[in-house]
């Protein structure tokens, strides 16, 4: 297991109890890591949580990436290490450039609080790998730009080589190819709009987003 | 020499904008009509102090690329004079 899971907070970050709370509820050890500190101190996965990253000024994610911990949470990722992005993390990753695409403000121009449905394309990758492909789980979404944007020719690929592990059943928010989710080409690099940290305990309604989060601190991966 | 700088962002052809499509049907329900292809940027304006001409735009452009927008869905257009 990914026993020391680091939490990054950036100024503007509001999501990071969250992440901890459920992380620490499924047996990890999570513990806060400041956006100025350019050392992971030995964490085996890094989750970068929801919220408004340094208010999201310019473009969300576009003033993050430069935050001194993104250097080393590329290095770490890079090397192959666990690393996932939610909601404004996943911004912060397609931002930094360990996820392909980019995240638009939601057709419609609504912000959007609330259930959806979203559907496991694929168990290969460190968010999945314990859920079940075709598997639906009812998650959260809470964001103003979660439209997942790219070029044609990333989108081929990204179906190619089946990057996309997520896809909403409903669209909400204009998202291409339904898209909720994906990961990177190494499979260890996550992002996703819907909050999987809130979907952790019955009291919140839904438990459905303990399999992404156990497959992350659980998986095949983490056992080192 | 000091010069003006202004920074068009603007998305890239093809990439939706759900802001402009959302003010061009405004723009319909407010009885403008023949109103068409709304698309919404953002306008950066700064001072940059440089050699000359070539190096501000050099200087910008790699502002551009690296920062001020996302290649993925946004391109700049780069005005740079003279401070007056």
């Amino acid at each position: 297991m990914s026993h020391n899971v680091g939490v990054v907070v950036f100024p503007g970050s509001n999501c990071e109890k969250d992440a901890m709370e459920a992380l620490a509820d499924l047996g990890a050890r999570p513990h806060l890591l400041w956006h100025a500190d350019n050392a992971l101190q030995g964490v085996d996965a890094v989750v970068i949580p929801g919220g408004f990253a340094h208010g999201d000024y310019l473009r969300p994610g576009a003033i993050a990436r430069f935050s001194p911990a993104m250097e080393a949470i590329i290095d770490f990722a890079n090397d192959g290490g666990p690393v996932l992005g939610i909601c404004n993390g996943f911004q912060v990753l397609t931002e930094a450039g360990l996820l392909p695409g980019a995240l638009q403000k939601n057709a419609g121009l609504k912000f959007l609080c609330k259930e959806v449905e979203i559907r496991v394309e694929t168990t290969n990758s460190v968010l999945t790998n314990m859920a079940h492909e075709g598997q639906i789980l009812r998650i959260p979404i809470n964001h103003f730009e979660g439209n997942f944007t790219c070029t044609e020719e990333t989108l081929i690929e990204l179906q190619e080589k089946e990057q996309i592990i997520l896809t909403y059943t409903e669209n909400p928010n204009g998202s291409i190819a339904n898209i909720a989710g994906i990961c990177n080409a190494g499979r260890n690099v996550v992002g996703l709009m819907p909050h999987p940290e809130r979907a952790c305990h019955s009291l919140l309604g839904s438990i459905d987003g303990r399999v992404l989060l156990e497959s992350f601190i659980q998986g095949e991966h983490a056992k080192v | 020499m000091v010069y003006d700088a202004c920074v068009e962002v603007k998305l890239r052809e093809g990439i939706a904008d759900p802001q402009g499509s959302t003010i061009e049907k405004a723009t319909a329900n407010l009885g403008f009509s023949g109103i068409t292809n709304v698309r919404v940027g953002k306008c950066i304006r700064f001072q940059i102090e440089a050699e000359d001409d070539q190096e501000a735009n050099n200087i910008v452009t790699e502002l551009c690329n690296s920062f001020l927008t996302n290649p993925v869905i946004e391109e700049a257009v780069i005005e740079i004079q003279v401070a007056g």
